[in-house]
């Protein structure tokens, strides 16, 4: 890649639902890079706004929702950049940029194909949506890219509707219809999320060969830090609408800044961790958007949280390096604190 | 599970909580991460208040349920409310046009009298309301007597002429002559039960064969499906009469009524049964389903302790909404004349007088009645209309 | 395709059998049977009682034998030879009184589903689409009436209106010139001019019922993920909503015709009564009142086996529609 500009930079994007209960701030103030040909993962528990993220940049955000702040920089090519928060969700040029530019693979893949149409006729759909090509053609192409996604027999596999399939060739058909035009950047929300284990695996996998054949950008969106650890270039920790932790891969998993990232890390069930001991749980749940907590979102479930700070003033963005940031008071000093403070599981 | 325990609020505690899931549902609830969150009010309300707190914000449907009140205590009270009884009618007054109520604040209420005059050559009688007649009315006046509820004689009438014998029309006069206000407010009685009796027969029905051919599934349920499909096929009109026509001639009013009522229901169980089987099969693989099953739950328990409670506010949902289509039936079938027959009142039966152009002509008030069906219909509709809306206040 | 249309229709036998059985029990319900009320009949009128006659027509209908035997010969009498008894009322063959009259009653009831559709189509799809608008509201609001006012209140109220407003006189299929002539151009003319008002009187409610439908349907297809993935595909707004949702939201459309058309049907018996049309619906309403049964059973009889085919031929076009149907997945 030719410029250090990054592919897709979002800039204290904020995302609010107006509902007659009040307004939930979804997304409130996210920053963040994917460079380009880089895998970057944004995770963290539910409801955290991971997925309204992901489509604030598409403009695929639902009514009552709005995006009310933030730029969303989007440069595939030498040009200046394209801020996507301006562009009409309905025009033209959004609609190019969708499955052209820029394309998304959902969680429930059986639900994201239409059950009247045969997948070929989606898949060519879109072909023929962004590229110039004939009917014929546009059907080779098709043919072609079932085949780059491990579909047997793709040319019968055209003329069949997604209820004939199980949700792993689904989802390998998403994947399919999304790289049908060469996007940049594929925004993959909680791809393997609905399947079994194994197909998971096998999905991730594809995706990983995809992105080292093509050279595109990707943005995964999980709550599963085993598929972080598979698949990312750079790592994004959200809570609570706000970014808590960027970091790259590494950084991420053996130098946890964040209490959040932390205690999430703690979670994970290890194998000879010691067995009859208990799994680590953050206590606590994530609260509803709509009433977030004063202070640090993290505060009431955090172990390291300081009575008076923690609780009153919003903590300070403390950046370490050029990817590498984190919103804790704990940090505020600049020195590198980490390491002393953990959470009870891991301590066990 | 909080559904082992559960009861009408069982659903409340694992559903994803009443706020705004604002991920647009596409983050799943994974492994219980999140739970029952938001203000309590909505968490901690039992099953029955969510839906009337969501019922009380569609407002077409707190007027129908006002509407369908008020229809009901017309009916209950039909006898204080109607200035005349079932059998008074004087034939002088055939077709006697409605009179306006004058308020005086000095003497009362009152309405004026009628002069009549015969057409020489078809002997037709034509009314002109008289202004200089006064006829006096009183509130709470002594009329016919009859018994509240069939138990307490008593003689007055909310409304009516001071003076019995002096006439009184404020809806105008029938064919015979009767009144035909009170005759509405008579009718209210059948057609408002019928409504409710052959729902209660439906009701059975169809909630004990959809229930077992939703909960049984395989071969059960494919007898009972073709029955339903069998009974859906058919124009019920048709198969009505020919049942309402094969009513022996004799019959009673009260034998009639019931009839009819049964013959109702033999054709409307098929929707209730078919909403009731829908959900059971839903339910049946829900996991507090299983739950309640593993925990050592007998049939009957799981069947009525933790399925039918999930819905049924639904079931009342379609219940309701099945009472106006039967009001509707009994008025069509008795508007036909194979239904209810004079001498019971019932609002179809009144509009046999409105069978044709010529009197509707000369006595259009005789749609009143139509009416009545028209306004109960909708009430009904939309009270049914927001309890299928509230029926799932976890939804939005 | 050919196996499902195959099996639906065997499906249509027990169906067809048991039709059968409740039009039989209809015409055997009232007291007496036929011979009984002719004769009774006959004898009010003063007439003398031909008892070779009398014992024709028992060796005829099976009278006196089991009820099972009497079935059996009226449904064969009805499959093998189109013989459907006869009309004491009338005192012809009861096939050729509804042959006179089935056909209107078709024409009717066809063009009154085919204008249910065109009217709720655009108007449900818009109802759907422009949610909360003030068009919205005004479709709803008119399909609450819809639905809540009965046929034949409709009629008499556009019955009413057109007389007092207009002086003219509504009712019939044909003008009185018409009614007896052969069948020309200008008399078709003449019932398409008077095949309007039953078909509003008819196709309110099924119109009403229908948008209803169609709005639901489409309002919750609209929110399905495959709609959204397609808009994320960078499907134009347009397409997404005609060419998605609106396929599925379609299938009940078409499989309302199961619910639709008996209750044209029924509602044909009512209208047409009022109205005084020259279909069936008058006709078994008259044989009812008068017991004359085999008539009435015979109407019903048919009437109920061509909704059943009409159901039928919705299925067929659902399962050609929706491949979920046609390769049996639901």
């Amino acid at each position: 890649m030719s410029h250090d500009e990054p592919l897709l930079a979002i800039d204290g994007l904020k995302t609010h639902f107006f509902t007659r209960e009040g307004t939930v701030r979804a997304v409130d103030g996210v920053s963040l890079t994917v460079p380009r040909g880089k895998t970057v993962c944004v995770v963290g528990e539910s409801g955290c706004g991971k997925s309204v993220t992901a489509r604030s940049v598409l403009g695929l955000v639902d009514e009552p929702g709005r995006i009310i702040d933030g730029r969303i920089a989007w440069q595939p090519g030498a040009g200046e950049p394209v801020d996507l928060t301006t562009l009409d969700p309905k025009g033209e040029r959004m609609r190019r940029i969708r499955g052209g530019e820029i394309s998304m693979v959902f969680q429930e893949p059986m639900a994201s194909l239409s059950p009247m149409y045969t997948i070929g006729d989606q898949l060519i759909e879109t072909i023929r949506l962004h590229l110039p090509l004939g009917k014929e053609e546009a059907r080779d192409r098709a043919v072609e890219q079932l085949r780059r996604v491990g579909i047997p027999r793709p040319e019968e596999r055209l003329d069949a509707y997604s209820f004939q399939l199980s949700g792993g060739m689904c989802q390998r058909v998403m994947i399919a219809i999304a790289l049908a035009a060469d996007p940049a950047l594929l925004i993959a929300d909680e791809p393997t999320t609905a399947l079994d284990v194994t197909t998971q695996a096998r999905i991730i996998d594809l995706l990983r060969d995809l992105q080292a054949e093509t050279g595109m950008s990707v943005l995964f969106i999980t709550h599963d830090l085993g598929v972080v650890a598979e698949i990312a270039d750079e790592v994004v920790v959200m809570y609570l609408g706000t970014v808590v932790e960027r970091g790259g891969v590494d950084e991420i998993f053996h130098d946890p800044k964040h209490p959040y990232t932390n205690a999430l890390l703690g979670s994970i069930p290890r194998m000879g961790a010691g067995a009859g001991r208990r799994l680590a749980t953050i206590r606590g749940n994530v609260p509803h958007p709509s009433d977030r907590p004063a202070g640090c979102p993290f505060h009431p479930r955090c172990d390291a949280a300081i009575g008076g700070v923690c609780d009153v003033s919003d903590p300070p963005h403390i950046v370490f390096g050029e990817a590498r940031s984190v919103r804790c008071v704990l940090h505020d000093d600049g020195a590198a604190v980490g390491g002393d403070f953990r959470v009870d599981g891991e301590r066990a | 599970m909080a559904h082992t325990t559960a009861g009408t609020d069982a659903a409340t505690a694992t559903d994803s909580g009443p706020a705004t899931d604002t991920d647009a549902g596409t983050d799943s609830v994974t492994g219980g991460e999140t739970a029952a969150r938001g203000d309590d009010r909505w968490s901690s309300a039992s099953q029955r208040r969510l839906v009337w707190w969501k019922f009380r914000q569609h407002k077409l449907a707190m007027a129908g349920l006002v509407v369908t009140g008020l229809v009901y205590l017309i009916a209950l009270f039909a006898d204080v409310i109607a200035p005349f009884g079932t059998s008074t009618f004087d034939a002088e007054y055939t077709y006697a046009p409605p009179q306006r109520i004058h308020v005086d604040w000095g003497e009362g209420l009152y309405v004026h009298g009628y002069t009549s005059t015969v057409d020489e050559e078809t002997l037709q009688l034509s009314f002109e309301i008289d202004e200089t007649q006064r006829i006096e009315l009183g509130l709470f006046v002594k009329g016919e007597e009859y018994e509240l509820f069939g138990l307490i004689p008593w003689d007055r009438h909310l409304i009516g002429p001071v003076d019995p014998d002096e006439p009184m029309y404020l809806m105008g006069g029938t064919r015979t002559g009767h009144d035909l206000f009170s005759r509405i407010v008579h009718g209210t009685r059948v057609s408002m039960t019928i409504g409710l009796v052959g729902v209660a027969m439906a009701f059975v029905l169809g909630v004990v064969l959809g229930g077992v051919s939703g909960y049984f599934g395989g071969r059960t349920d494919m007898a009972i499906q073709r029955l339903v499909e069998f009974f859906m096929s058919l124009p019920s009109i048709p198969l009505w009469l020919g049942l309402a026509a094969a009513l022996p001639p004799g019959w009673g009013p009260m034998q009639r009524y019931f009839a009819i009522t049964t013959i109702l229901a033999v054709i409307a169980w098929t929707d209730l049964a078919r909403v009731v089987r829908g959900r059971f099969l839903s339910l049946r693989n829900e996991e507090f389903v299983t739950a309640a099953l593993l925990d050592g739950c007998s049939r009957p328990r799981v069947i009525f302790r933790h399925m039918l409670p999930s819905f049924s506010s639904h079931l009342i949902a379609s219940v309701t909404l099945s009472i106006p289509a039967m009001i509707l039936a009994e008025t069509s079938l008795s508007f036909l004349g194979l239904g209810l027959q004079a001498p019971a009142v019932s609002w179809g039966v009144l509009l046999q007088d409105a069978q044709n152009v010529r009197v509707l002509s000369t006595a259009p008030w005789l749609m009143l009645p139509g009416l009545c069906v028209i306004i109960t219909v909708l009430a009904l509709n939309f009270v049914g209309d927001g309890l299928r809306d509230a029926a799932d206040p976890y939804k939005r | 395709m050919l196996t499902f249309i195959a099996r639906r229709c065997l499906f249509m036998v027990p169906t067809l059998v048991a039709i059968s059985l409740v039009a039989f029990a209809i015409i055997q319900l009232p007291p007496g049977d036929y011979l009984t009320t002719m004769v009774s009949r006959l004898e009010s009128e003063g007439q003398s009682v031909d008892q070779a006659m009398l014992d024709g027509l028992r060796e005829r209908y099976g009278l006196g034998q089991p009820l099972h035997e009497q079935y059996l010969k009226w449904i064969s009498g009805i499959l093998l030879h189109g013989d459907f008894g006869q009309s004491f009322e009338y005192g012809t063959s009861v096939a050729g009184l509804i042959g006179d009259r089935l056909p209107l009653s078709i024409l009717l009831t066809v063009t009154t589903l085919l204008a249910t559709w065109i009217m709720a189509f655009p108007v449900g799809l818009y109802s759907a689409v422009r949610q909360y608008s003030a068009g919205d509201y005004i479709a709803t609001t008119l399909g609450f009436l819809g639905l809540a006012i009965p046929n034949f209140m409709i009629a008499l109220g556009l019955m009413y209106v057109m007389h007092t407003v207009f002086g003219y006189s509504v009712g019939g299929l044909f003008s009185p010139e018409f009614r007896d002539a052969a069948w020309s151009l200008a008399k078709v003319g003449d019932l398409m001019a008077h095949l309007w008002i039953p078909m509003v009187v008819l196709g309110t409610a099924g119109t009403a019922g229908l948008i209803r439908i169609l709005r639901a349907n489409l309002l919750d297809e609209v929110r399905k993920p495959y709609v959204m993935a397609a808009r994320a595909r960078g499907v134009p707004e347009r397409r997404l909503v005609l060419k998605y949702p609106l396929r599925v939201a379609m299938n009940p459309f078409v499989s309302t015709v199961g619910w639709v058309l008996p209750a044209l049907i029924s509602g044909e018996v009512i209208v047409a009564s009022v109205l005084n049309l020259p279909t069936t619906g008058p006709l078994l309403l008259g044989a009812l009142q008068s017991q004359d049964m085999y008539l009435a059973g015979s109407i019903i009889l048919v009437v109920s086996v061509l909704t059943v085919i009409g159901t039928l031929l919705s299925d067929i076009l659902l399962a050609w529609l929706d491949p979920r149907v046609r390769l049996g997945y639901r």
